[in-house]
Formats: structure tokens, sequence, C-alpha cells
């Protein structure tokens, strides 16, 4: 019998959120991160490389590779293995740096 | 023929300076075994901001040793691998009011004669050269001639290209320095033995003075930290290295209290880096708040989109400093067979290649491109 990760820790978090990825609604629990509220929805990149615009997502998990930065709210090259998802975020694909507002 | 532990030239020190020398000896047909303790690039080089300046130096033998270099840093960069990151992007030196203006005027009046092209940009166009450059400066100077490296690769590379001439030994302490019987240089040791040559050249950057004690003279080089400031990495949105008037003047300081001048910059890889701090702490290396913020704050002033970017770390070093902020070159008359090539403060990336060719030069016997009298190491005896 599957058992998720929740029941393998006898977790009791509070009641879901909702968080949004590129407009596409996500469910995310108290205490998650944003990355982690990603994964549990099977997404797993959410940015593209400064030179050759491969798919990054998560990959150390713990805020040491910063190979999962995503735009947070408008603010790009945040770690999403670090930030708390909280109600109401928004989270698009990080273009590469993400400041292509400041290219000139 | 050099053997394993003999070589015609021991170079002590994989700094950039080190590098050079190694090089340039090789050049000339002589076999150099470079010697470090820790890493290549491991000091002040991997510390620094790859700076080839030109618009900062007065006229003087620092000038004419600049200018030779940014010559031969043009050659280094055809020869190289492009992963050095030459950029000869040139210098935007900018002053906030009239009274800077007519600093900057001067002292660009002065240096036009030594041979720096500076033109002068009035604060209308300053925008052309630096889009987000902040809005009320009074103007500024474009030195073409100013140049950026990546510093630890470029002695990386330059050690590789001085071929099969070049030997390394890293990671291994030198620990004293040998001499026949009339104190000629017959080598050095290290914790790992003895090494052979008739010439040591110290290139220890800002633990040079150590190596000068090892062959009992006095070189009085002092450590003066600088912390740079590295934001995330950005678009392509400083063009220039740009830096603000009062920075000249904390670079001819001699005051061991904090100096802090934004120079701000862009890289190839997309940080953006920001220095410039200075102070004479010994060899100290605790982050300092207060140094930062002062960095932040002065290169928010000149550039006030930074303020929406994250700065994602922070590194410092410690830049070999002589009380009359030259470098030393050169042979040591003190000790037949010793050589300096250190005291290079906070421009020995940009000066690397001249001292280089210089000692080279001096090795082989060979006419120096330059008077070397203003960089001789035996100059502090005097004083002592």
């Amino acid at each position: 019998m599957a058992r998720t990760p929740a029941e393998l820790v006898g977790a009791n978090p509070g009641s879901s959120f909702e968080i949004t990825m590129d407009g596409r609604p996500v469910t995310a629990l108290p205490g998650q991160s944003v990355a982690a509220a990603l994964w549990s929805a099977g997404i797993l990149a959410w940015r593209t490389t400064r030179n050759t615009g491969r798919p990054r997502g998560a990959f150390c998990g713990i805020g040491q590779c910063y190979d999962c930065l995503a735009t947070i709210n408008g603010e790009p090259n945040r770690r999403a293995c670090l930030v708390p998802a909280r109600p109401g975020d928004a989270i698009t694909t990080q273009e590469g740096h993400g400041h292509a507002r400041l290219s000139v | 023929m050099p053997t394993r532990n003999t070589s015609d030239v021991i170079v002590v020190g994989a700094g950039v300076v080190g590098a050079a020398c190694a090089y340039y000896a090789a050049r000339a047909g002589l076999s150099v075994t470079v010697i470090d303790r820790g890493p290549v690039a491991g000091g002040t080089t991997g510390a620094g901001e790859g700076n080839l300046l030109v618009s900062d130096k007065e006229p003087g033998p620092e000038l004419d040793l600049a200018l030779l270099s940014t010559e031969l840093w043009r050659e280094l960069a055809e020869l190289l691998p492009p992963q050095i990151e030459y950029e000869p992007k040139g210098g935007l030196v900018v002053a906030s009011g009239e009274a800077g203006m007519r600093a900057l005027r001067d002292f660009a009046a002065g240096q036009e004669g030594a041979g720096v092209r500076a033109e002068e940009i009035p604060a209308d166009r300053l925008q052309d050269l630096e889009p987000h450059l902040a809005p009320g400066l009074a103007g500024g100077f474009h030195y073409r001639q100013d140049a950026q490296v990546m510093p630890a690769l470029a002695a990386a590379h330059l050690l590789r290209a001085g071929g099969d001439r070049v030997r390394l030994r890293l990671g291994e302490e030198v620990t004293g320095l040998l001499t026949t019987a009339d104190g000629s240089v017959r080598g050095v040791r290290t914790v790992a033995g003895e090494v052979h040559a008739s010439y040591v050249v110290n290139a220890a950057g800002t633990w040079g003075g150590e190596v000068a004690r090892l062959a009992g003279v006095e070189l009085p080089v002092l450590p003066r930290r600088g912390f740079v400031l590295v934001t995330e990495p950005l678009p392509r949105v400083v063009r220039h290295k740009v830096y603000a008037a009062d920075y000249v003047a904390d670079v001819a300081s001699g005051s061991a209290a904090l100096q802090t001048s934004a120079v701000v910059e862009g890289t190839a890889a997309g940080p953006v880096l920001i220095g410039a701090s200075r102070e004479r702490v010994g060899f100290d290396r605790t982050l300092s708040t207060e140094v930062l913020r002062r960095l932040a704050a002065q290169a928010t002033a000149l550039f006030p989109f930074l303020a929406g970017v994250r700065a994602i770390r922070t590194y410092a070093g410690f830049r070999p400093y002589l009380p009359d902020h030259l470098p030393a070159i050169g042979p040591d008359p003190r000790v037949p067979g010793l050589l300096h090539a250190c005291g290079h403060e906070g421009a020995g990336v940009g000066l690397a290649p001249a001292t280089g060719l210089l000692i080279a030069r001096a090795l082989s016997e060979g006419e120096p491109p330059l008077d070397m009298s203003p960089f001789s190491p035996a100059r502090f005896e005097a004083a002592v």
C-alpha cells in the first residue's frame, strides 16, 4: 500500500491552501517550501538556464546549489527549496537570470 | 638540463605575478619551478576583481608599468584561451559635483602627457555610456585603456602557456633559502626537501615580507584588506568599470583607517562585482558588515537599480602594501640570486605581465623595457 511522506512521519499539518505556478493552481500545506509544493504537484522544473535555456528545478533541496531559483511574487532568484509557501503566492517560471527588464 | 629538483629559476608564489614571471622566464628559455604553499591563485590573486587599470594612476613609475602591462595583456589575450575573460571594456570615472569634475580634469591632463587617453564625458552623455547610471552626476572621464580579466584563470593559463619549461609544486611551503658559502642563492628548502636553482624570485605577494625574511632581508610588505560584494547574475547592465572620483584618493592614501569607494563592474559570468574597501587590520578575515553596508550604499548611489538586486556572497583579500605604493621588482643587491616581484597592492593583476617581463629580462641579463630603479627592493633600507 502506498504511503505518503506525511503518513510516514505522522505529520498532522493544518489546512491546505492554494498557490499558483504560471497561473495554474497548486495545493500547498503549511510549512511546505515552494519547491516541495511544486514537486507534490508533479512539477519538476521552474527555471531555464542563462546560456542554453535548459530546464532546472530542485537539486540539493537544502539551499546550497542555487539550482531551484524561481521568480516568486515577481522577485527573481528566490531559492524555492528555502522559501516557505504562503497562501496566494504566485510562482512564475524564471527565464535565465530573471532580470530581463534590466536589459538595455 | 632541469631535473626533478633542479631548474634555472624558482618562483615562490603561484599568484598572477608569479605566473607571469614564470611565463616570461620560460619564454626567455629558462626552466622554472613555481612553488606555492597553497593552490594557484590561492592568495590575493583569487580575491581580486581582475582590474587592469591605468585610470587610477598618476604619472610616474607605476603608470609606466601599467601602460606597458596594458600592451602586454592585449598580446596575452590573443595567445591565452578565452576563459581568461579578457575584456577591453574601458573605465568610466564619475564625479558628483563640479569640484570633483575639476579634480578629474586636472588628473586626466597630467595622465595624458604620460600616454593615457582620457575623454571628458559631460553629464548629459553619461547615460550613453552607462544607461543605468544615477541621474544628477556632474560628469566623468572615459578611459579606453582600462580592461579586465578573470584573475584566477588568467594566472592558471599563464602558467600553462609556459609549457614544459614550467613545473608546478603546489601545497608545498618554502621554509628556507639555500645559499652557497659566499652568500649566493642556490635554491630553497621546502617542507618536502630541497629544490635547487641559481635564482629565486619572491612572488609571494602579501606574504613577500616573510619570504624576504627567510633570505635575511627586510621588505616591509603589509596587508591592506579589501572586500568584494558579488551580486546575483544579471544581464549586461554595467558596461565599463565604473567608479567614483574618490577612489583615486583612497588608492593613493596610506591611512590604516577604513576607506571605501565603490568600483562597480559587470563580469562575463553575469554577477556584478562591487569593490573597493581598504583598511589595515593585519590578516584578520572577519566579515565586516560595516564595510559591506558602505560598499552597497555607495554602489547603489552610482547605480540605483542595484537596490533591487541581491548580493549573493562576498569575499575578502589582502593587498600587498608597500609604504610608497610601488611594488618591489628586480634583483636584491643584498642577496645575489634573489629577486623580488611583490608588493603590487591592489594592482597586481594589472601589473603582472610587465613585472614578469622585467624579471625575465633581469634573469637573462637583457635590457629592461623601462627604468627599474623606482622599484628597487632595497629602497627601504635607508629608512630603517
